[in-house]
């Protein structure tokens, strides 16, 4: 029912927009009309879902109206009953009628939702094409920092800012967070919105279906330079990517995104260019994500896992907390102990437990990918498992 | 990197005098438009003490308005106080629709990002916090007592102190403009960008201290308004037989009461990270910022039902009015009011579909969300069947509801599209979601506050209100919205989003303009709201209505004199039906018109004006960290309280011959409008 139903919606979209867009020539639809399939799934719904309240909207708003004017005070010939005010299938009908909007609404929404859910690997990279068995997604770790984004690609081992190039055609698999406050990771012609925060993992899947350049953005609020916190985004051929990557590590870069160049460029700074860098510190996103790229500080996984050993008893008092320290006093991060000073007794006791700050093994917090996707057309859904924002959780190993 | 100046990091330096204020926080030294405002604030400030002075008024209000208990004083008090926050606000959004009209080809438009993140902030917090939350509080005060024949609400001083904290908070939010800067984070100041690492300033200070302030005026205002529904309702006034502005103000304020103080709670945390270095909602230290925006949430979306749901009341009151029918379903009305009210409470969840919750609870809170449209709807189709069969005449009141039923449709339908939660990830934060917002709190909260003024003003006056420069506004208004918000919609389905200061592609600019064209024209309607009111007080004699039920009402309101006395009814009323004056209408029954007693009444006190004048001061002095006079001003709160307890001169009989006079000039004034009708006739 679904799909006949977005089939409809597409061939309604493919009426409706151009109609509505007539007197707006040369606008860009791009929620409607996107270049991604997640994307525009997303906008079919909008579209289905408009239609199906436009069923009960549109008779009520003309009902309004006729009403309005034929029980105006100055027709007489209108029929006038001042006490009438129960109908019991008016009632029936105006409980219902909304009722049955919102069951046809209701079911159109749990199906959608579990089947966009933007931590499921994605199942199709078009409604003809679905992934391949043996498909493996592109990964990208995003950072959005003030007020720019850093896109690591770890497979390739190379990071840019404020650009992001991905091949058109195969899945994508975002990694999100943020070095400081919140931010949404926003490709319209990808796919919907995940916000970035800091100390917690979000995650998107999508697919691009065609080649082209679109904008990237944030859609949260994020301070002074949150206008211009924008990005580049082309979708390219396989080959075409390959080539980018190599132009990134080969041409003319900003070097290797070693932790101390990423604390360099973590710093507040408005409209960067693009920059590429031709490799990435091991484990740098991770870092990221556990609050510990600093030299120093000790990784929140690392507490955590203290804390579920049990803590660390009267000890603690003895804390060294500038060691824990990320933000608190201030962007600057200058404030933290660095390794080798020696800054008091104290700070022994932690750096005992925690002898390097590597950030603990991250979870794999993937949906697995659907076997079938009949389950997801009805009930017994397949649900998507694992850690929806992955705090860096107690359980955890330490990397090898 | 960038010339562009980044926002201060460090807090601002500290001296145990003045705390953090320095020459450097007057940014009227340094900015020439705030400066501008600044000299026209000041001229007019100047003016108006000097006319209050001139005409030796001061003395008037304190006694008859400042330190009333009265609470039709105390009603039309707030309903000023929103109306001139409504102003300020407004003026932020006209600064906004400018700024992004601007904002195109590299030019920087005219506020830098310090200003504008400020304008955006003040305009959300101002119009929710100061201007509808005072219009709805006061029409509940004014209107309530007087529909269900009470004297006054249950804890008269406690109103008057509610009044005086709520201004309390706007008087803080208004200091920012000239003393500091105001928050740079959004209205709801999500942390960790409301913290103190990236907050230093005291722009959050301010935001958290004038909702504190205000935030306690709204508590006890709601507490007050619950018991006095509860008691002082008229023998025979069951609950099934309450009006239903009556109802919808129960359930609104039992909203008010339980989520406010989540509310103060949540801002209490913050304060604490920002004072006190804990870490609730900081990145390190195992703070969870997302804890906040839960927190925040369960109070904000029971916050858009304690705006609306008196409104829904309003246009209930104004269908049937003007229809000459009794309302249609009156029970699946009052129902329908109270499942909104107990389903807002879950819903919470779909303000933050994207934040990464998992599709089963983004799929419970998007279905919850779209059962509130049903009984929401249900509303829509009872005023419609009031309609149906009346004889609707349509003076200003039907007019803005209509223009309500039309709006509120559309505003509905794009929320209940929102709420399903794959098409809010491409609709969140987008101008989109601005649209819908506006939709729904211009097109019920706004237009049904006009109704409301436009219906009850001659209860609150004794004369109606200039038909011709309402009907002026009307007509600037509701074309007025729909040319603001339309291109708004549709630049949410171009993926524009909400706060941005400047744009880089040029095809957007023209959408802007036109949405700068509807603030004008808005701008036009509020002028000629003003000239309206202005025009009939001018002209008052000729709008004076004498009999007190100027538009053949149906509720106990219209059944005393307008303005009514003191004391409100000589006699409690007795209620046999719903309606219940269109019911002693059509009985034929008489006003009472001896055997008069002296009537119990409360005394004026000056407590809440001082309390509140106090708990202000202590605000302020948290703000700047003063702490010399936080520590003053709290132990002078204390003093004063305590002091206040021990006034025992709280109450006076209104002797029973003033009552009798009062009412005899009462029945000459009904004859006489009787005899110039016979006349007439």
């Amino acid at each position: 029912m679904r799909a006949k139903l977005l089939n409809r919606a597409r061939l309604l979209r493919c009426a409706i927009v151009p109609l509505l867009a007539l007197p707006l020539a040369g606008c860009d639809w791009v929620v409607l009309n996107p270049a991604g399939d997640v994307a525009r799934q997303q906008g079919d719904l909008v579209i289905v879902a408009t239609l199906l309240m436009l069923l009960i909207v549109v008779p009520v708003m003309a009902t309004v109206v006729i009403f309005a004017w034929r029980y105006r005070a100055t027709n007489t010939e209108a029929k006038y009953d001042p006490d009438w005010n129960h109908s019991t299938q008016l009632e029936l009908m105006i409980w219902a009628a909304p009722l049955m909007i919102i069951i046809a609404l209701g079911a159109v929404t749990w199906v959608g939702t579990h089947l966009l859910d933007p931590y499921r690997a994605i199942s199709r990279i078009d409604a003809q094409t679905p992934v391949a068995a043996n498909a493996k997604p592109v990964e990208v770790e995003v950072v959005s920092m003030d007020w720019k984004w850093l896109f690591i690609y770890p497979e390739q081992n190379i990071a840019t800012v404020n650009e992001l190039v991905v091949p058109a055609g195969r899945p994508l698999r975002f990694r999100m967070t943020s070095s400081t406050v919140m931010n949404t990771f926003y490709v319209p012609a990808l796919a919907g919105m995940i916000y970035t925060m800091p100390g917690m993992e979000t995650k998107l899947h999508a697919v691009f279906n065609q080649e082209g350049a679109f904008k990237g953005i944030s859609a949260h609020f994020s301070g002074a330079g949150f206008s211009q916190m924008h990005f580049a985004t082309r979708a390219v051929s396989d080959a075409q990517f390959d080539q980018w990557v190599a132009s990134v590590k080969a041409g003319k870069n900003d070097g290797m995104l070693s932790r101390d160049a990423y604390l360099q460029l973590d710093k507040p700074s408005i409209a960067d260019p693009v920059r590429h860098y031709a490799g990435v510190a091991p484990d740098l996103f991770n870092a990221v994500v556990d609050l510990c790229v600093q030299p120093g500080k000790i990784c929140m996984s690392q507490m955590a896992m203290l804390d579920a050993k049990g803590g660390v008893g009267k000890e603690a008092a003895r804390l060294n907390v500038a060691a824990l320290t990320y933000d608190k006093n201030g962007r600057a991060t200058e404030t933290a102990v660095l390794p080798g000073s020696v800054v008091a007794q104290t700070d022994r006791f932690v750096k005992a437990y925690c002898s390097d700050n590597r950030p603990m093994a991250a979870p794999s917090g993937d949906a697995p990918l659907p076997k079938t996707l009949d389950r997801l057309r009805g009930a017994g859904i397949n649900q998507a498992t694992g850690p929806r924002v992955s705090l860096a959780g107690p359980l955890l190993q330490p990397a090898s | 990197m960038t010339a562009v100046p980044l926002p201060a990091t460090a807090p601002p330096p500290w001296s145990p005098l003045l705390g953090r204020i320095s020459l450097e926080q007057l940014p009227f030294l340094h900015e020439p438009i705030v400066a501008v405002t600044f000299v026209g604030v000041i001229l007019g400030g100047i003016a108006l003490v000097g006319a209050l002075t001139y005409f030796r008024l001061w003395g008037y209000l304190w006694k008859e308005w400042f330190t009333s208990v009265d609470h039709k004083k105390i009603g039309v008090m707030y309903m000023i106080l929103g109306l001139v926050m409504f102003m300020r606000g407004f003026a932020d959004a006209l600064m906004m629709r400018l700024q992004q009209a601007m904002a195109f080809n590299g030019s920087d438009g005219y506020l830098n990002a310090h200003h504008y993140d400020q304008v955006f902030t003040a305009h959300g917090v101002i119009m929710i916090f100061f201007a509808a939350m005072p219009f709805v509080t006061g029409l509940m005060n004014y209107v309530v007592p007087l529909q269900i024949g009470a004297r006054d609400v249950s804890f008269p001083f406690l109103n008057n102190f509610s009044f005086w904290m709520t201004t309390g908070g706007a008087v803080l939010v208004m200091a920012s403009l000239f003393l500091g800067e105001f928050a740079q984070t959004g209205w709801l100041a999500f942390p960790p960008l409301s913290g103190l690492a990236y907050s230093p300033g005291v722009g959050v200070d301010y935001y958290i201290w004038s909702l504190q302030v205000a935030g306690v005026g709204t508590t006890l205002s709601g507490i007050n308004l619950i018991a006095t529904i509860i008691k002082m309702r008229a023998p025979g006034m069951t609950l099934m037989r309450m009006p239903v502005f009556t109802w919808t103000a129960l359930c609104t304020n039992v909203l008010i009461v339980a989520s406010f103080p989540v509310l103060t709670a949540v801002l209490v945390l913050l304060s604490l990270d920002r004072y006190v270095g804990t870490n609730f909602f900081t990145n390190d230290f195992g703070g969870s910022p997302m804890m906040y925006v839960n927190l925040i949430w369960i109070w904000g979306h029971p916050e858009v039902y304690i705006l609306i749901l008196p409104i829904f009341g309003v246009f209930s009151e104004v269908t049937s009015t003007f229809s000459g029918k009794r309302l249609f379903g009156y029970t699946s009305m009052v129902y329908a009011t109270v499942v909104i009210t107990i389903l807002s409470y879950v819903v919470w969840l779909h303000h933050f579909f994207t934040m990464g919750s998992g599709a089963s609870v983004n799929s419970f809170f998007g279905i919850t969300t779209m059962v509130i449209s049903i009984p929401t709807g249900a509303k829509l189709f009872n005023w419609l069947f009031t309609m149906y069969r009346g004889r609707i005449r349509f003076d200003l009141p039907m007019m803005w509801t209509v223009a309500f039923m039309l709006t509120f449709t559309i505003g509905g339908m794009t929320g209940v599209l929102l709420a399903v939660p794959p098409a809010d990830f491409v609709l969140h934060n987008s101008l989109f979601l601005i649209a819908h917002f506006h939709n729904v709190i211009i097109g019920g909260v706004v237009f049904g506050t006009f109704a409301a003024i436009n219906y009850w003003w001659p209860k609150a006056f004794g004369f109606k209100l200039n038909q011709f420069w309402g009907k002026v506004s009307f007509w600037c208004w509701v074309p007025g919205f729909w040319l603001a918000f339309t291109p708004l919609y549709i630049m949410g389905l171009m993926g524009v989003t909400r706060r941005t200061r400047v744009f880089d592609d040029p095809s957007l600019q023209p959408y802007f303009i036109v949405a700068l064209l509807g603030a004008v024209l808005i701008a036009a309607g509020i002028g000629a709201m003003v000239v309206q009111y202005g025009v009939s007080i001018w002209k008052r004699e000729e709008l004076k209505d004498e009999s007190g039920d100027p538009w053949n009402g149906r509720t106990l309101e219209w059944a005393t004199s307008s303005p009514p006395p003191a004391y409100n009814f000589a006699f409690t009323p007795i209620v046999h039906d719903l309606d219940a004056w269109e019911d002693m209408k059509r009985a034929g029954v008489g006003r009472p018109l001896d055997g008069y007693r002296p009537i119990h009444m409360p005394s004026n006190t000056g407590a809440g004006v001082i309390l509140a004048g106090i708990s202000t001061a202590l605000g302020f002095a948290l703000i700047w960290h003063i702490w010399w006079m936080a520590g003053a001003s709290f132990v002078a709160l204390l003093v004063s309280a305590i002091a206040h307890t021990f006034n025992y001169k709280r109450d006076y009989h209104i002797p029973a011959e003033d009552v009798a006079a009062v009412e005899a000039q009462r029945t000459a004034q009904l004859e006489r409008l009787a005899q110039n009708q016979g006349a007439a006739a």
